[in-house]
């Protein structure tokens, strides 16, 4: 166990290692730790727009994706999970196929499909595309969730005179308040992490920092210190997003529905 | 839950189909009509009819990155399951240590997939990184952009790297759901720890571990950016599995038809594992009475 946990540390803390180290002791010599400790490497990429405008692009699209994901799958999931109608099996078969969809397969005809309507390099045109796949997830998870409430529950709400909007609202949404926040977890570490179709879809004005790093690693090649701080910074998100969600984090996997 | 019929629960349903329609099936048709016509530049377009799937279905570099693709999910399962079921039986069962591993534990999959790559490439260096540099320092010949079996070699402890975590979580929830009156029982009987694993563990996990095997599987199918990022598909075309190689084609050579031609076939072998995905994952909420 704590040897598979050093698996997991040590190359993290090779890259963290490396960002505190100038180039010239990165090529230079070889040391297990930074002798010569230094913060430069941050500093550029907190101060160069090019560096900081990624992570922004990015945060951006992924939650503009988590709250669409989230605003069309909460209706659909409750349908899914209280009712029977004609072709519900077919059609949630056909989300998941969704969730299984290779990206490569759709990057060159989103690419084409989101030029056609001016949508190219904009943060909408890369939040839909990650709809692909976040909202048949975001669906499955809350329906899971949605199954565990008893239906006795929306009965005795119309019988109390609620309307079907201020149900959903006032009394069912805070029940399953921790779905929603699996969900939530789930669409916004799939579109955090997703590059091909996110690089493929932008440019510059959207340019996401993931895109940003492969173009570094590209183009110079050598900046090898400023390269391990950036990759530190995209970790930092994923790590706030887990220590606030570490509770539900097995029960979301337990549910298999990932 | 029994459900009651109600078919105005379609539009309950409408914006989510409305959404993704958008952004599947409209492509999905994009490609549909690109594998059967081919151009000659201009927008020009023409019937092509089968041509594209004819000309792929004989070709040496669709069936050489199907057999790779192949191949490494074989050896990731083979790896992975089994390792991470070691890893959940040697969970802490509570307290602070089982938060603590599964916060570690979680880390690695919320790091964008490139920057998994990086982090390989640059661990893996024989000159900066300390992978490369002890390895080159035992005096193992270890270079993954020159020669295939180091290449493959981290690819592969990449993935395991990745996603072992994924499938001790799985195998970790899977244990917690078994009620403590098992393993007493398994005590009064004396039974080993073997067989505990065996007769007790193992067939309550089988659930969640048949996801973890399907999930795994689906996302080593599709594994692009990792080993982009590391190898670039190299040395040569010895990493270029199903994902990089339609990109190469459709985005870097911008070969349309046969690009199309190619995912629908790459299209419908995910589609059909899917389905084998949806059936097991019915037939286990049907078993387990939910």
């Amino acid at each position: 166990m704590a040897l598979y946990l050093l698996f997991l540390m040590l190359p993290i803390y090779w890259l963290l290692n490396m960002s505190l180290k100038t180039n010239a002791e990165i090529l230079g010599s070889f040391s297990l730790w930074p002798r010569d400790l230094t913060l430069a490497n941050y500093i550029k990429i907190l101060t160069d727009p090019s560096w900081y405008w990624g992570y922004i692009n990015s945060l951006i699209y992924v939650v503009i994706n988590t709250v669409i994901s989230l605003a069309v799958a909460l209706p659909a999931a409750y349908a899914f999970s209280r009712y029977n109608f004609m072709g519900d099996k077919h059609l949630f078969f056909w989300l998941l196929t969704n969730r299984m969809a290779p990206p490569a397969v759709f990057a060159l005809p989103f690419f084409q499909l989101y030029s056609s309507v001016g949508l190219f390099d904009t943060h909408i045109a890369v939040a839909l595309a990650h709809c692909l796949f976040n909202v048949p997830l975001a669906v499955w998870i809350l329906e899971g969730f949605m199954r565990g409430v008893p239906k006795e529950i929306d009965e005795t709400a119309y019988i109390d005179g609620y309307s079907f909007p201020h149900f959903f609202i006032r009394i069912f949404t805070p029940l399953i308040a921790s779905g929603i926040g699996v969900a939530a977890f789930f669409c916004f570490m799939f579109s955090w992490v997703e590059l091909l179709l996110s690089r493929t879809l932008t440019s510059v004005d959207a340019k996401p920092i993931a895109a940003t790093m492969t173009r570094t690693v590209s183009a110079s090649g050598l900046d090898w210190g400023v390269l391990a701080a950036a990759g530190m910074l995209t970790i930092v998100p994923g790590a706030l997003v887990i220590y606030f969600v570490r509770n539900y984090i097995a029960k979301g996997f337990a549910l298999g529905r990932v | 839950m029994n459900k009651t019929v109600n078919h105005k629960a379609w539009f309950l349903v409408l914006p989510v189909l409305i959404l993704v329609a958008f952004s599947a099936v409209i492509p999905l048709m994009t490609v549909v009509n690109y594998s059967v016509q081919d151009t000659f530049g201009n927008n020009q377009f023409f019937w092509a009819g089968l041509e594209w799937f004819e000309e792929l279905l004989n070709s040496d570099r669709m069936w050489g990155a199907l057999g790779r693709q192949l191949a490494f999910s074989a050896i990731i399962l083979a790896i992975q399951i089994p390792l991470g079921v070691f890893i959940a039986l040697n969970m802490p069962k509570g307290g602070f240590w089982a938060s603590f591993c599964l916060v570690v534990m979680s880390l690695p999959l919320l790091i964008p997939w490139n920057v998994v790559g990086t982090i390989w490439q640059i661990f893996g260096r024989v000159d900066i990184g300390l992978l490369g540099h002890t390895l080159d320092w035992m005096g193992v010949s270890y270079n993954y952009t020159q020669n295939p079996v180091a290449a493959w070699i981290t690819v592969i402890v990449m993935d395991v790297w990745h996603w072992t975590s994924l499938v001790a979580l799985l195998a970790y929830a899977g244990l917690q759901s078994i009620p403590q009156a098992y393993y007493q029982a398994a005590k009064i009987d004396q039974a080993s720890r073997f067989s505990v694993f065996w007769y007790i563990e193992l067939p309550k996990m089988s659930g969640v571990l048949m996801i973890a095997i399907l999930l795994r599987f689906m996302d080593s199918f599709m594994i692009y950016t990792e080993p982009f990022v590391v190898t670039g598909g190299g040395p040569g075309s010895t990493t270029t599995f199903l994902s990089i190689d339609l990109v190469k084609m459709a985005l870097g050579q911008f070969d349309l038809g046969q690009a199309a031609a190619y995912s629908l076939m790459y299209f419908l072998v995910i589609l059909l594992i899917s389905w084998v995905f949806y059936t097991v994952m019915t037939n286990l909420d049907k078993r387990d009475g939910v």
